[in-house]
């Protein structure tokens, strides 16, 4: 059991993990970098509803085809649940699901896959427009009135009218005949609905477009409103929000009008989640299109098989290994000395959430009132484990109170601080005061300083997008982490700072 | 970049021992695990020395539990002065040295006054795992406090100076001692301020010393120089020392042995993993000497063939061709 063993594991973890690799990557065509996937997108809903008992029927809409973007894939998972599926013109398709006989909480599932196409669709499905001009009266009439008269005078086609009354409505004068209109502290889906009514009073014909923005591992997406008119023989989009307008072909339209996204009888309750995320489905592709069953299965058995927010959380879980790694290499090969063994990459992740500049910060701001706690706590003289507990307890105080005070400054960031390992940063705070009382104040800043340094190196590892990226499609190569962090377990060399330590020997 | 290989070359030609290859290629391999505990725990070691026949400072009482603390004041009442350090301690921390009092207070070595109440908090600590290695519950010891031999005294600050001896399976291959220093605060630990001096094993003189890891030739607050001191009782410290193999069953440990001026040497305690700072006390590095006793242990048969070994093998070459040094 000497080290020949230690070698031949080591070789043979790297060599199983590096021949996985170069398969997936070379023979199966796996992306190496982040950015040679395309867009692909897997967007969830769940509905959730509490069947009162005896039939239940559940109706939402699912998304179509839109201009820029296909479904590639859809599925509905809903175990004893008929599934089907009715258009309803102008709106969109609503998925219908029934059952006979449901009790308590059903959770109902829609996955789809989505990606952008290259050839823009431009013909439009829907049927010709009807224009509904709605029912104005009194004081909203004339305010309506006002408005499309204006707006009338001043443009010069159907797309002018359109844009210009949206405008109006997204700035509102105060006391106008807009705000009046909309109402106090109107939504972005108040607007559209305005806007679409506005339009349609001036003769053109508009409908409310619900959808969502497609964005990377959003675990609860909201949806986002924006109208459509119709002009010169095709509904043409109008967004609302800036941010909309900036990206429109990551917004997935849904369905249209401003009736409900899900309704259910039966039973109550109803909620919904939809979560998105941007997927490896190229890769994930390019495999399955060989038909080759192991290459099958080694994509279904991995961890893109996973639901979304699994799929998430791994994305974390499998760089803490790399940050582990650089731990050991700076403890052990350069021998910086740091507070508690994992601490550093604890508040590396921590930094994850919270960004860095913030996440130092805010560290520092924790730690420096939790040694003042500590100090003062010093002198009541308590037990150890008390005296813990009492840490414990004004450091969630201290991140409770940052937290508020860092949102009322407006502060977005701080609302992260609570991911904060506690009972780490406690047991930090606790052994920085033993060192201060034992080797003086200089040592204990050293090792503060230490910790927070390797802390910050393990998050810029961690926070590389190619290292999540390769440890996410390639979590083999944690195999070939484990043999280097095996053969560091066995490194008897000099220690970087033990060179400066026997300096004076080496004269 | 270059001159860290430099270095790294360099301290590797003299043989200096570093924390990885102490850890990997010494203790792990001859400390087995289940000795630990018998140095770990100093109540232990204090049975295992009595048991041997093996002077250690007189233990005054141990305090256990909680309940305990309170009878402490009368406990401490009946000595003018002790030692209370917690049973579990590494590097020196937690230990308190009363050397008398003043009114209702303790006078302790690094000048300050402790009362009851402070003493009691202090034992409690002790107790709940403060000092101990991966904060374990821990008993407290009240100890004899040593009246450290007059050798020393010019070149000590308060506290007790003691003597570190690096033994590898049974042979005695390094030993310093230590001073204490108005930095330390009368403790005999290096990384606290504390003058490590190198020792030739062959004499039991002392050599060049190392304060803060820089090379002194006097003892920074009393001005006198500490090279050059015969250590007394030589033989009997190396006898000592290759013994507490056959004791401990720790291939690879540091003893600290104090001198006591009536008790003569006493056994404070066993280190199963002992520092390296000896090593620029000394001026040499350990894996040389390590290497040395590997080849030839076969060859020693029986206690008085090593410590002859130890003698002869790691006397300092300096007090050979110190000529051409100077």
């Amino acid at each position: 059991m000497g080290r020949t063993h230690l070698y031949i594991l080591s070789g043979l973890l790297a060599a199983v993990g590096c021949a996985v690799f170069f398969h997936k990557l070379l023979v199966l065509g796996f992306p190496l970098k982040p950015e040679e996937r395309t867009d692909v997108w897997r967007v969830e809903v769940q509905l959730q509803f509490n069947a009162a008992g005896g039939p239940a029927k559940a109706s939402v809409f699912v998304p179509r085809r839109t201009g820029d973007l296909i479904i590639v894939d859809q599925n509905f998972v809903s175990p004893g649940y008929g599934i089907d599926t009715e258009l309803q013109p102008g709106h969109g398709v609503r998925a219908v699901y029934s059952i006979r006989d449901a009790r308590g909480t059903q959770a109902l599932y829609y996955r789809a896959v989505i990606q952008p196409t290259r050839i823009r669709d431009e013909t439009s499905r829907d049927p010709a427009p009807a224009l509904q001009p709605p029912e104005f009266e009194g004081a909203q009439r004339v305010a309506a009135e006002g408005v499309v008269g204006l707006a009338r005078q001043r443009s010069s086609d159907a797309a002018t009218l359109a844009s210009l009354i949206a405008k109006w409505l997204k700035e509102p004068a105060p006391g106008g005949e807009a705000a009046f209109l909309l109402g106090p502290q109107p939504t972005t889906r108040r607007i559209a609905t305005v806007a679409v009514e506005l339009i349609q009073f001036a003769g053109v014909p508009a409908r409310v477009v619900n959808g969502i923005a497609l964005a990377p591992e959003r675990r609860d997406a909201k949806f986002a409103h924006w109208l459509e008119f119709h002009g010169d023989g095709r509904w043409r989009p109008l967004y609302i929000t800036e941010s909309d307008r900036a990206a429109p072909h990551q917004l997935l339209a849904w369905w249209r009008g401003s009736g409900p996204f899900a309704e259910v009888t039966g039973g109550g309750e109803l909620d919904h989640t939809i979560s998105t995320s941007r997927s490896y489905e190229l890769a994930t592709r390019t495999a399955l299109n060989q038909q080759r069953a192991l290459e099958k299965k080694l994509v279904e058995y991995s961890l893109f098989g996973l639901p979304l927010q699994s799929q998430a959380l791994f994305r974390t879980l499998l760089v803490i290994p790399v940050g582990i790694l650089l731990l050991v290499v700076l403890r052990n090969i350069v021998g910086v000395k740091t507070f508690g063994t994992f601490m550093p990459v604890l508040i590396a992740l921590a930094f994850r959430q919270t960004g860095l500049v913030w996440g130092i910060l805010f560290f520092c701001i924790v730690v420096a009132l939790g040694l003042a706690a500590r100090f003062y706590l010093d002198r009541l003289k308590l037990l150890l484990v008390p005296r813990l507990a009492s840490i414990v307890i004004v450091v969630i105080v201290i991140i409770a109170m940052l937290t508020v005070l860092s949102f009322k400054l407006g502060l977005e960031r701080g609302l992260s601080i609570g991911l904060f390992p506690i009972v780490i940063m406690t047991m930090t705070i606790e052994r920085m005061t033993l060192v201060w009382e034992e080797r003086g104040a200089g040592e204990a800043f050293q090792q503060g300083l230490g910790s927070l340094t390797v802390g910050i190196l393990c998050y810029l590892v961690m926070n590389l997008r190619i290292v999540e990226h390769l440890f996410f499609v390639f979590p083999e190569l944690l195999l070939a982490v484990l043999a280097v962090t095996l053969l560091i377990g066995r490194y008897s060399g000099y220690r970087l700072t033990e060179l400066y330590r026997f300096r004076v020997l080496a004269r | 970049m270059m001159s860290w290989f430099r270095t790294n070359a360099l301290l590797d030609g003299k043989g200096v021992l570093g924390i990885n290859r102490r850890n990997a290629e010494y203790m792990l391999p001859s400390n087995p695990r289940h000795c630990y505990p018998l140095v770990d725990d100093k109540t232990l070691t204090k049975q295992l020395a009595e048991k041997a026949g093996v002077a250690v400072p007189e233990l005054y009482g141990v305090i256990e539990i909680q309940q305990q603390v309170r009878a402490l004041p009368r406990l401490l009442d009946k000595y003018p002065n002790f030692v209370v350090k917690p049973a579990r301690g590494s590097q020196g921390d937690g230990i308190i040295v009363v050397t008398g009092r003043f009114r209702n207070h303790y006078h302790t070595a690094d000048d300050s006054l402790l009362d009851d109440h402070e003493m009691c908090f202090h034992v409690s600590n002790i107790l709940s795992g403060v000092y101990s290695l991966g904060g374990q519950a821990d008993k407290a010891l009240i100890e004899y406090r040593v009246n450290f031999d007059p050798v020393f005294e010019a070149i000590t600050y308060r506290g007790v100076p003691d003597v570190r001896i690096i033994v590898y399976r049974g042979v005695p291959v390094m030993a310093m001692v230590r001073l204490p220093t108005r930095l330390s605060g009368g403790k005999a630990n290096l990384h606290q301020g504390a003058i490590g001096t190198g020792v030739d094993m062959a004499t039991g003189t002392t050599l060049t010393a190392v304060w803060r890891n820089e090379i002194v030739a006097e003892h920074p607050d009393t001005g006198n120089p500490v090279s050059g001191v015969q250590i007394p009782h030589w033989d009997t410290l190396m006898e000592l020392s290759a013994r507490s193999y056959e004791l401990t069953g720790l291939g690879y440990q540091g003893i600290d042995i104090v001198l006591d001026r009536d008790k003569g040497p006493l056994i404070l305690e066993f280190n199963a993993r002992p520092g390296l700072a000896i090593q620029i006390a000394n001026q040499a590095g350990l894996k040389t000497r390590l290497e040395i006793v590997e080849h030839e242990l076969p060859r020693l048969q029986g206690l008085a063939d090593r410590v002859a070994f130890a003698r002869e093998r790691f006397a300092h070459a300096r007090s050979i061709n110190g000529a051409i040094s100077a």
